[in-house]
């Protein structure tokens, strides 16, 4: 009987595992774990850094102070938002929240962007989370003014 | 020198239960005694007799565990349920022939004789034997029961069919070979009510 083998009645004849294997299976696992590691740095490094290419988003004069609009920047799957306090100045940053990914809403009042999902809160002036979970800055795009356009010029992250 | 062995002579207990008290000693189980005292036709006779487990070379309550609680060492020496196994099935209860394995409900649990494996593994007797005035319970050299004692020391069993060996020996009369007990057949049982057990004491003292 098979499971008789597995459990057997008798202590010696207990397949017990020995120091040896032990410690081999430790080594081998501990070493597969290292390279593996090493494998997934490698690949990193050799990524290339995604292109961030100039885009017009809109003329300055379709964002009145103290109202938001929501682009896509650098790729149409990566919702930004640009925001213009009430003294004028531009900034734009990722509309994905750092916690778990919700898109941020602009609060003019309090000068935040809110994430709704877990009441997470942001600075709408630099990024920097304020309140709720998220303990990472939002991404901030680059923001340049030619002409009458706003162009987005590149990510910081 | 031949190695030491358990060996009981039934014929020899006076019923004192020093046996039964130095087993609740034991370390491994204190405050529990895992010996069972008998009394044999307690109506007509005073006969008592000693039952440690036996240790069976083919432990049937080991066998019938389905939880693989039951273990036993190299030396032969069956050991008592492990409590983190024991599921208080009481199926070695049932099995054992000898009636050793007792569940106790307060540990949910089977606990039986393991022959003081903490003694016995590092070269001293059991507490029972210690102890034992005289002599039923003994833990020596084959040689030694052979010089002193009458008679002759088995260690086989028949059950019905089933024929058992075991690592404890009893003490027999010399013609004796083995010790066979006769199995109810449980078809016989059916046909008729139970008879009253004529040796159930409790049951005299009512009567009267």
């Amino acid at each position: 009987m098979r499971w008789r083998e597995d459990f057997p009645v008798r202590w010696d004849e207990d397949n017990y595992m020995t120091r040896r294997e032990l410690a081999k299976f430790l080594t081998l696992g501990s070493g597969l774990l290292a390279s593996v590691n090493g494998l997934i740095a490698f690949i990193g490094l050799r990524r290339e850094i995604p292109a961030t290419p100039a885009i017009t988003i809109a003329t300055a004069a379709r964002v009145p102070p103290g109202t938001s609009l929501v682009f896509h920047y650098p790729t149409a799957d990566d919702p930004c938002i640009l925001v213009r306090d009430r003294s004028g100045r531009f900034e734009a940053f990722s509309q994905v929240c750092t916690h778990l990914s919700c898109a941020v809403v602009h609060r003019a009042d309090q000068q935040t962007l809110a994430c709704p999902c877990h009441n997470g809160s942001f600075s709408s002036l630099d990024g920097r989370p304020l309140a709720g979970p998220p303990t990472r800055r939002l991404p901030r795009i680059l923001i340049e003014q030619r002409g009458a356009d706003l162009v987005a010029t590149g990510i910081e992250v | 020198m031949s190695e030491l062995a358990f060996f009981i002579d039934y014929s020899r207990c006076i019923g004192c239960q020093a046996c039964v008290q130095a087993c609740e000693e034991c370390d491994t189980h204190r405050g529990r005694s895992l010996i069972h005292l008998e009394t044999i036709e307690r109506r007509d006779s005073v006969q008592t007799a000693p039952q440690v487990c036996m240790h069976c070379e083919d432990p049937i309550c080991a066998r019938v565990c389905p939880a693989d609680a039951i273990k036993q060492t190299a030396e032969g020496v069956v050991q008592s349920s492990l409590k983190p196994r024991c599921i208080g099935c009481s199926n070695c209860v049932l099995a054992c022939p000898f009636g050793v394995p007792k569940y106790d409900g307060e540990v949910d649990q089977m606990m039986k004789c393991d022959m003081c494996y903490d003694r016995t593994s590092t070269g001293r007797r059991p507490m029972c034997a210690t102890v034992c005035p005289s002599g039923a319970l003994a833990f020596a050299t084959i040689d030694e029961i052979m010089r002193t004692r009458q008679g002759r020391a088995i260690n086989e069993w028949q059950f019905g069919d089933e024929r058992v060996r075991t690592k404890v020996f009893v003490l027999v009369p010399t013609e004796v070979v083995r010790v066979t007990v006769p199995v109810i057949p449980m078809s016989s049982l059916k046909r008729r009510p139970p008879l009253p057990d004529p040796y159930d004491v409790a049951a005299i003292l009512e009567m009267h």
